[in-house]
């Protein structure tokens, strides 16, 4: 994934905004406690046995049975762009489109820039997913957990590289900031896979209530802000 | 000259990107470039000129996106038609000397269809329609669908193509690097599908450079008996001080196309980032080579929306077992709407090893036409099976083919010529591989000879309505030998002479043969082996009859159709040990230890549920129904096992995916219970009151919803599911049919509880006796207060403790 980190430096060291790129990764590393919570068990519970503290085999039977169900089912792709972002007096954070959001106008505090992305693990894990709802209900509660814990991942591991590049060029990344998060809507979705052309590019579509489809895809903002040398 | 005449002798360039060369021509981020039809039309002239002069044969209108979900009527009949009326003013300025067509473009609405989205597909097929309509009254010389990555959309858009023009419809897909659509289909698949509806030519664009499309084209030219097209992007992009560009040059990419075109390609242009010089270069490649002319492949396919299955090289097995006669429990089902129970069937034969689902739902007591459309929505979104559809109600037959997701087999037509000007015209528009059945106005012949004259006048008649031999598979009907032993003879000798006289493909349903005798298994697998010998294609067969997958097997594996035998010896390997007795197969390597609850006094039965072993409570309760009531073992068994991890629940002692696991466990004593109730005919268990629930109108969650529908069923309580996003009135409408005193809604996102309030609102005013559950991640017990639910449940127990309460409410 080192290159990776390389094109992204590429991108980041302009002043306007970019065209988007769109990656493949590789199978990011799996979080184990991640996939537990994401499948219902408490946070305690999943880090119990995620560092061993606790066994439960009939868990980790699950675990390695929905691994085995979805092996080639995922792809694993990011689409990405940076652009300058401002803000107005109207409390209007000015990103390639224009939007009203006082949580996100804190979370780009003191940024210039901001990378802009979608990633998506594909459609194949939501087609395992409603098998198993007819028939397993508890296996697509894994499948569930499973595919969430992918597509986090996978985000998580498009962030590592961001933050990496940026902190070659002297900037912080910011924690990165999704449609629905606080009072940012969920309708900015329309605008944002837009600029991506996520839709033609990496199939994701748009519901009526501006749910993603494939269900496990991910949209987030990482503001970039200047580090005082 | 007629574009479909020229084709025939002559290669076929195509345009170039054109959102490029827009930007570049001032056209902002953001901007529709639809408009730019209206705003700028001397630039789209210019543009389209340019690719006129270049060489190009067809120029696409520039309406890519130029549909009803992002212009209202009006605006999208002026786009349209100034889009067709600027391509056309290219055509005419241009003094190039090459044959000029003007295309149609469609490209994708950009939403998902039902069930993996929330677009119906025949408002997919409205909206096609209404930009195709308004081109093709414009005056065009083709259509040409393009950069569709999802099989569905790309059938609903050629369906709104062939219902309202006569005019060539070229189909373009949009691959990923792993050569499959988005959503999964393989270029096979979309072949078989495409040609069975009569594209005029199929193929590749976007997504990719050409070299990166050089297996795709391949798989293409290898099925495909119409023109191929290909229409790559100049590689990949990168930016480069602010400015896209392609990593492929024309020279490299003109050279990469000419190599495809040698191989067989027909049609070719540029897709994203390719511009006029791409084109010369294309065009003068192509000048320079002969079209290898296109054959037919005499492939015959099936397709569901991911793979296809070729008949005629391997035996194929079509699974029998979704279909009525003879099975109490699998009426039961049809009568009761019991969908889960069907698709399992479903599933289960696909773990069997079958290739081909057969769906037969017909019940003289349901309405068969919704049932079948139905029960296909639901398995193809469940399966990857292609399904066959086996109905006489042609009423059902269409409006199955017309919802099924890439090529069907239709089961059946016959000799009989009222059922072949039934069955042929639906076969022609929408596609399928047809089941012919020898038998004609005057019955089964019994000799081999009549059968083969019937197969002729079938394929005859088949061709005068344009569809091919290879699209047609015979069933020359097995008949039961104990009523003549010379019945078999009389088959095999059918199957024989089709196959190599005819040189068409055969299919069976072999069990018939035995019909009437004791140890049916042991005539019908000889009789397969026989068949397969003589070179049937296909058998309708129960997968689940060991003798049967031994005749199949072992035939691949004597007939050279399984490498180093690995499929026999896996299969082997799934047998079960022959010399343990019967009660050696329910002990498995997990001991039996109530070790999670700490309770001794636990049957081994109630252990299995609370440990969710789903496979082992099966069994063990197959064992209990030997000496115990089936009501008993609900009772005594499953239901207090139920309890206990409840109250563990409650306690939280254990979690929800245990909780899962054992009602998933518990299901599957049900499931052993209800087929023995079934098959005794006598008591039935005594229904609790009904639930409806419902995942509310623009919420596509259910898992939560699922979750509380198996828990309540575990229960005994008759769950309506009315599934998700579900009409507000269409909750209230099944409230007042079932008269039910407890409806659950769930929702998952705050978008939607208004939604959710609304049907709160409808049920008070024409379903007050009515009480309503309320569920879902976002809910809290203010939201449920304020929105007027009577009770906000954390969870599936506190519905199930919730449900008990307002039934013993009722007295």
């Amino acid at each position: 994934m080192g290159n990776l980190s390389d094109l992204i430096f590429e991108d980041l060291t302009g002043e306007e905004k970019t065209v988007p790129r769109y990656l493949e990764y590789e199978e990011p590393v799996f979080s184990l406690e991640e996939a537990l919570r994401y499948s219902g068990f408490p946070m305690d519970k999943a880090k119990a046995v995620a560092c061993g503290e606790t066994e439960d085999p009939d868990a980790m039977q699950r675990i390695e049975k929905v691994k085995e169900l979805s092996k080639g089912q995922f792809i694993y792709k990011v689409g990405y762009m940076t652009s300058p972002i401002t803000f107005d007096e109207d409390g209007f954070v000015v990103l390639p489109f224009k939007q009203h959001s006082e949580a996100l106008k804190i979370n780009l505090s003191g940024c210039k820039k901001a990378v802009f992305f979608a990633a998506t693990i594909g459609s194949g894990i939501d087609r395992l997913i409603r098998r198993y709802e007819r028939t397993e209900l508890d296996t697509a509660l894994f499948l569930q957990g499973f595919g969430a814990e992918r597509a986090e991942s996978l985000a998580n591991a498009f962030n590592a590289d961001v933050k990496e590049a940026a902190k070659k060029l002297g900037f912080m990344a910011h924690p990165r900031f999704s449609p629905g998060f606080g009072d940012l809507p969920l309708s900015v979705q329309v605008e944002f896979l837009g600029m991506l052309d996520a839709t033609r590019r990496m199939g994701i579509t748009l519901g009526e209530s501006y749910l993603m489809a494939p269900s496990k895809s991910v949209t987030a903002i990482i503001g970039l802000e200047q580090e005082i040398k | 000259m007629n574009i479909r005449e020229y084709m025939k002798d002559n290669f076929l360039i195509l345009d170039g990107g054109m959102g490029t060369l827009l930007q570049e021509a001032g056209l902002k981020p953001g901007e529709l470039p639809e408009r730019w039809n209206v705003s700028h039309p001397e630039e789209i002239v210019r543009i389209q000129k340019s690719y006129y002069d270049a060489g190009s044969n067809v120029v696409l209108s520039n309406t890519f996106g130029a549909n009803g979900l992002k212009f209202d009527d009006d605006e999208l009949k002026q786009l349209v038609e100034a889009a067709i009326a600027n391509a056309k003013k290219a055509r005419e300025e241009s003094t190039a000397p090459q044959e000029k067509f003007v295309a149609l473009d469609i490209g994708p609405l950009g939403k998902l269809l039902k069930p993996y989205g929330d677009y119906e597909f025949e408002d997919a097929v409205s909206m096609y329609a209404k930009t195709i309509k308004i081109g093709v009254a414009a005056g065009v010389d083709l259509i040409f669908i393009e950069t569709m990555n999802d099989s569905y959309d790309t059938k609903a858009a050629l369906l709104a193509a062939k219902e309202n023009s006569d005019l060539p419809v070229f189909v373009s897909n949009a691959y990923g690097s792993d050569g499959k659509l988005m959503t999964g289909a393989s270029p096979a698949a979309m072949v078989a599908m495409l040609e069975g509806m009569h594209a005029d030519a199929v193929g590749a664009n976007c997504s990719l450079g050409p070299d990166q499309l050089v297996g795709v084209i391949e798989e293409y030219l290898s099925y495909a008996s119409v023109p191929v097209l290909l229409k790559p992007n100049a590689g990949l992009p990168r930016t480069e001080n602010g400015e896209t560009v392609y990593d492929v040059y024309p020279p490299e990419f003109s050279d990469s196309v000419g190599k495809l075109l040698e191989k067989g390609v027909r049609i070719a242009g540029g897709c994203c980032g390719t511009t006029p010089d791409y084109i010369r270069a294309v065009r003068e490649k192509a000048d320079k080579l002969t079209p290898v002319p296109v054959t037919k492949k005499e492939r015959s396919l099936v397709s569901s929306y991911t793979h296809a299955v070729e008949f005629g090289k391997e035996p194929i097995l079509i699974g029998e077992r979704i279909n009525p006669t003879g099975k109490k429990r699998f009426k039961e089902a049809l009568r009761e709407n019991d969908i889960d129970y069907i698709l399992g069937e479903g599933l289960k034969q696909g773990d069997a090893g079958v290739q081909v689902l057969d769906v037969n739902v017909g019940l003289p007591e349901i309405d068969e036409p919704a049932m079948l459309l139905n029960v296909v929505k639901e398995l193809q979104a469940v399966s990857d099976l292609p399904l066959q559809l086996d109905t006489t109600d042609m009423t059902g037959m269409e409006a199955a083919l017309r919802a099924y997701n890439g090529k069907a087999m239709v089961n059946s037509v016959n000799g009989k010529e009222e059922v072949m000007n039934a069955v042929f015209p639906l076969v022609k528009k929408y596609g399928g591989f047809v089941v012919a059945l020898t038998l004609d106005e005057d019955g089964i012949p019994e000799s081999s000879e009549k059968r083969v004259e019937i197969a002729k006048k079938i394929i005859k008649r088949a061709e005068e309505f344009g569809i091919d031999k290879k699209d047609l598979i015979f069933d020359p009907l097995a008949m039961t030998i104990s009523a003549d032993t010379k019945a078999a003879i009389a088959t095999m000798e059918s199957v024989h002479r089709i196959r190599h006289e005819l040189g068409a493909n055969t299919s069976l349903g072999v069990s018939n043969v035995s019909f009437g005798l004791p140890r049916r298994n042991i005539i019908t697998s000889a009789f397969f082996a026989l068949c397969l010998q003589d070179g049937l294609s296909a058998a309708i067969m129960n997968p689940y009859s060991e003798e049967m997958m031994n005749v199949y097997f072992a035939f691949k594996a004597l007939h050279d159709m399984d490498e180093n035998c690995m499929e026999y010896i896996t299969y082997t390997d799934s047998l079960p040990e022959k010399s343990l007795p019967l009660e050696g197969k329910v002990i498995d390597e997990v001991a039996i230890k109530p070790e999670r609850s700490g309770e001794v006094s636990q049957s081994p039965l109630q252990t299995a549920i609370v440990r969710g072993l789903k496979e082992k409570t099966g069994n063990l309760t197959k064992e209990l129904l030997r000496d115990e009531k089936p009501l008993d073992i609900v009772q005594k068994e499953v239901i207090p096992a139920l309890n206990i991890v409840g109250e563990q629940f409650e306690a939280k002692k254990v979690y929800l995916p245990q909780l899962l696991m054992a009602a998933d466990a518990a299901k599957a004593a049900f499931e052993e219970i209800k087929n023995a109730m079934a098959s005794s005919g006598g008591e039935k268990a005594p229904a609790r009151c009904p639930v409806v629930i419902a995942t509310v109108h623009g919420d596509i969650h259910d898992i939560g919803k699922n979750i509380v529908k198996l828990i309540l069923e575990n229960y005994g309580f008759a769950v309506s599911d009315l599934g998700k996003d579900v009409p507000e009135q269409t909750i209230v409408d099944e409230v007042i049919r079932l008269h039910a005193p407890l409806v659950g809604l769930s929702a998952l996102m705050t978008t939607t509880v208004p939604a959710m309030e609304e049907t709160i609102k409808l049920l008070r005013e024409q379903a007050p006796w009515a009480k309503v559950c309320v569920g879902g991640a976002v809910l809290t017990q203010e939201y449920a207060d304020r929105i007027g639910a009577d009770k906000y449940a954390r969870d599936a127990m506190e519905t199930v403790r919730y449900a008990e309460e307002i039934e013993a409410g009722l007295g």
